[in-house]
């Protein structure tokens, strides 16, 4: 057993658990008890690999971008989850989700979002399976994410707003888990990143793991080496980078960087650099690391970028930070954008901001030349138009 | 330590409210209030800015709370002065995050020097309290209520009756707080399962409680009822004080 991955208590080092009121507790219990047995079933398997070629578009490609790699002289391929059916990684994790909540019989979905892409990718699977749907959205994110709003409409997904607290995506996520307690027994919660209660971040990392997986793989193929030397990820709720590492994690050469949204800089006080300004404690169910007040009050945190604009992080990440594993870097607004716009004019392809914030870590590694650099571009810029748009005043 | 009886078989009737809400200042004196009023014990929130378990108005009375200035570390400072003004029962309901940053250690000695009988947090589980908290709570006198929900298994009532030691809190169905009870069949057989469990610890009815009719049908089969979000709403008025008799007695009355 690795020590990065859960251990049988639920636990990564000291951080993961399940911190749920009673009232959650039959429906966490089932899904600790089926979610092995399930995902290892030879039919779930099949059915999840063939919707993940066929539906996903996946494997994702492993793109070796040459003028990228030339500007930072070394060698850098980009692992293109924005490829993928509705333009990120987000869909690995709820085709596996829905797979599961149709094997436990489950009737219903409901899910959180912030910028919207769990939400799509969500109501997607929900379209696909014919099962009704209902996404939590925090009120103030519906106005500023409104394509992706109509995107869920279209797939028939009803879309809550979220009107207590700051109305963004931690108050989603609480009225989802109102909605659990009040609907428990036939709704499954599709939680979209490694967080929430033993064993969501665990079920995600295992979702989301065909990232490394065909990873190692390609590069196998390409350079004769399944490990590369660095890999990049961005950090909200951490499932994009738990994707990456997955299958890393016990090769300690290869080294681990995980980039938060410093927003207007770690000490503006508008930022979501969660490592750098959080505190251990509890949040969403889970043991881990977060921005809080001396009193323990959750302090709403701010990025640019909607999918990393979250005060806390998956507890696995809290142990990679504090074991040392990995490390948790930052990235301001401003650095994510020029990134994003610089990896459009170089290679033609506009990043998700969230994204751009992996990308943007790149220039303040300093490289020696002979390193294999892996980016995981965990998502496609189109949602991000508007605000690179105004950003750059285009 | 069994502070929960009840009295000449009459059911008991507790009141819960939110520290700092409507004023900053207004938790020992609604907690004078309720117990003259004729209350049987009491529930103190301590807010939080995410509360799960909660429907709109606590979460409302728990935003106000904060913006009120309300935290642990004052909400000790402002029951110092608790038990020379209330004597029936007092517990601290809230949710761990706090706890854990003022430290279980020291919550449970504040708790302890300033009277307070048990502390209710829905979201601190079974298995993290024993592993990482009984001892301390323990130590300090202080009682750890559990919550039980139509959901909770026979055998997980059994473990929560042998690890509890005050009153277990018995929620009327799987629900956030300030629904309305459903004084329907299945809520009565449910009532009179758990009765028949014969636990050593006396049960207390909790969520959707709001008026006499719901206090009694939740008493028939259990030692009494708590009432949260119907009192926290009657809160904030101007003549919110003057009206606190009026509401226990057409509860209990
Ligand atoms: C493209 C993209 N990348 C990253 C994230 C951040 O999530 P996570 O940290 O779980 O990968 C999001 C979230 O919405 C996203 O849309």
């Amino acid at each position: 057993m690795s020590i990065y991955q859960v251990n049988e208590k639920g636990y990564y080092g000291p951080f993961g658990g399940a911190y749920i009121p009673e009232m959650l507790y039959p429906n966490v219990k089932e899904l600790r008890e089926e979610y092995l047995k399930i995902i290892e079933e030879k039919s779930f398997q099949e059915e999840f690999n063939q919707l993940l070629r066929d539906y996903v578009g996946r494997p994702s490609p492993l793109y070796h971008a040459k003028r990228l790699s030339e500007k930072y002289g070394t060698t850098i391929y980009l692992k293109r989850e924005d490829l993928n059916h509705t333009g990120a990684h987000k869909i690995n994790n709820t085709i596996g989700q829905i797979l599961l909540a149709e094997r436990l019989g489950k009737k219903r979905i409901i899910a959180e979002t912030g910028a919207g892409q769990h939400g799509v990718a969500t109501a997607t699977v929900c379209a696909l399976k014919g099962i009704q749907c209902a996404v939590y959205m925090g009120e103030i994110d519906i106005q500023r994410q409104a394509p992706n709003v109509a995107r869920m409409k279209m797939m028939g997904a009803e879309v809550i707003a979220a009107t207590s607290g700051s109305k963004t995506l931690k108050d989603a996520t609480n009225e989802a888990l109102r909605d659990w307690i009040n609907n428990p027994v036939d709704t499954h919660y599709i939680i979209g990143s490694v967080v929430g209660p033993h064993p969501y971040p665990d079920m995600v990392a295992r979702f989301q793991s065909i990232i490394s997986e065909e990873t190692k793989k390609q590069l196998l193929t390409k350079t004769g080496k399944e490990n590369p030397d660095i890999v990049l990820a961005c950090v909200g709720g951490g499932s994009n980078a738990a994707g990456m590492f997955y299958h890393f994690l016990d090769d300690e050469s290869v080294q681990l960087y995980a980039v938060e949204a410093a927003g207007h800089g770690v000490d503006s006080g508008e930022s979501a650099a969660t490592t750098a300004l959080g505190k251990e404690g509890v949040l969403h169910g889970s043991r881990s690391i977060l921005m809080q007040t001396e009193d323990g009050q959750v302090i709403e945190p701010y990025s640019i970028s909607a999918g990393l604009d979250y005060p806390g992080i998956g507890p696995q990440h809290a142990w990679l930070f504090k074991s040392g594993r990995g490390k948790y870097v930052s990235i301001t607004d401003d650095e994510a954008m020029r990134a994003g716009l610089e990896l459009t004019r170089l290679e033609g392809i506009i990043p998700a901001i969230e994204s751009s914030h992996a990308l943007a870590y790149l220039a303040k590694i300093p490289f020696k030349g002979d390193e294999t650099v892996v980016v995981c571009l965990s998502g496609r810029g189109d949602k991000d138009l508007d605000n690179y748009m105004k950003y750059f005043d285009f | 330590m069994n502070t929960i009886e009840k009295k000449e078989g009459n059911p008991l009737l507790s009141i819960y409210f939110t520290a700092g809400y409507p004023a900053l200042d207004s938790t020992i004196q609604i907690a004078k209030k309720l117990e003259e009023a004729g209350a049987d014990f009491l529930e103190i929130g301590f807010p939080y800015s995410d509360p799960v378990a909660d429907g709109p108005v606590i979460q409302h009375s728990s935003e106000v709370a904060l913006a009120n200035g309300m935290t642990v570390k004052k909400l000790f400072e402002q029951l110092r002065e608790l038990r020379q003004h209330v004597h029936i029962p007092v517990f601290l309901m809230g949710y761990v995050n706090p706890v854990i940053q003022f430290g279980v250690e020291k919550f449970c000695e504040e708790c302890k020097n300033v009277g307070v009988d048990g502390v209710i947090i829905p979201d601190l589980p079974m298995y993290e309290y024993e592993d990482l908290y009984k001892e301390t709570f323990e130590k300090n006198g202080i009682a750890n209520i559990f919550i039980v929900t139509p959901q909770t298994s026979t055998e997980r009532i059994r473990k929560i009756d042998s690890l509890s030691n005050s009153f277990i809190y018995l929620l009327s169905s799987n629900a956030t707080t300030g629904k309305t009870l459903d004084v329907g069949e299945d809520t009565n057989a449910y009532f009179k399962r758990i009765h028949d469990l014969q636990l050593k610890n006396p049960l207390i009815v909790g969520f959707g409680i709001s008026n006499k009719e719901t206090f009694q049908k939740a008493s028939q089969y259990t030692a009494g009822a708590i009432i949260g979000s119907a009192f926290v709403k009657r809160l904030g008025g101007k003549d919110y004080m003057d009206q606190i008799p009026d509401f226990i007695q057409s509860i209990k009355g």
